[in-house]
């Protein structure tokens, strides 16, 4: 077993550890709090993929931004997150049972799929994947587009969610 | 080297683990939390098939960032809505937001 094997092991057992408090713990802040680390997580792995843009991303636009943003709404509804009374609802087991025949049913389509040992191939050398990526999203050739419409999607959730949650009174 | 096949079954867990929280907890926010885990289990799907395939082509990375910007977007809406029915109904459990429910 190589040292990026063992890395990848420890970050995927800390990444879904946390996922799983984040979707057991009584606390919502304690929940939001095990996001962050959930996303920290995932941002190593990203690292791990030769993908740094996407790890810093990831770092200051989930953990920097959504997940305070999570923050500020358990707050914000604080009364309600009262450890009291159950936090699962009455069919809590069907969800458990839904997922986990989620994964064995994703886990054995991927068993049917040959790509699966696939190793990964070496970066070309002068290989610039942020540059690249920059071309991408600029070029009218490429992903001008999306990119466009990313963001007036952008604008138009900020302008909803102001005028969802302005109080008129 | 790690296997693509690492990468992709540690995705499902993470999506499994997500989809559990969706549709078991009854706080809105907690939902929404099950909601992130999902979407960033889709995300290190698309950067694991760019680096284990056709590296120069940078469609994996570009949907990446996408599903960031829908991601911020759905969690400012998501939220917003979560404040306004606490104002109105004071309440964020989901099952008791049913006026909508024929």
């Amino acid at each position: 077993m190589t040292g990026e094997q063992i890395v990848f092991l420890l970050v995927a057992l800390f990444t879904l550890g946390s996922g799983f408090m984040v979707v057991t713990t009584r606390n919502l802040v304690h929940a939001a709090l095990w996001l962050v680390s959930t996303l920290f997580g995932v941002a190593v792995t990203y690292a791990l993929l030769n993908a740094p843009f996407l790890a810093v991303v990831q770092v200051v636009v989930y953990i920097g931004a959504i997940a305070i943003l999570f923050i500020f709404a358990v707050m914000l509804t604080r009364k309600d997150m009262r450890d009291q009374g159950p936090q699962m609802n009455s069919n809590w087991w069907v969800g458990a049972l839904l997922s986990v025949l989620t994964f064995i049913g994703l886990f054995f389509l991927l068993q049917g799929w040959n790509g699966l040992s696939k190793t990964a191939a070496d970066i070309p050398s002068g290989f610039d994947s942020i540059s690249e990526l920059g071309n991408a999203l600029v070029s009218p050739t490429a992903y001008v587009l999306p990119f466009e419409v990313a963001s007036v999607l952008l604008v138009a959730a900020l302008v909803g969610a102001v005028y969802v949650a302005f109080n008129r009174k | 080297m790690v296997p693509l096949s690492w990468y992709l079954i540690f995705a499902a867990a993470l999506f499994s683990i997500g989809l559990f929280g969706v549709l078991s907890r009854r706080n809105a926010v907690a939902i929404l939390l099950g909601i992130e885990l999902m979407l960033n289990s889709v995300n290190i799907n698309l950067a694991a098939f760019w680096r284990y395939g056709d590296v120069l082509q940078m469609a994996g990375q570009v949907f990446a960032i996408i599903v960031f910007a829908v991601a911020a977007a759905e969690v400012a809406v998501g939220l917003a809505l979560v404040i306004s029915v606490y104002r109105r109904r004071n309440t964020v459990v989901a099952d008791e937001i049913s006026m909508m429910k024929w």
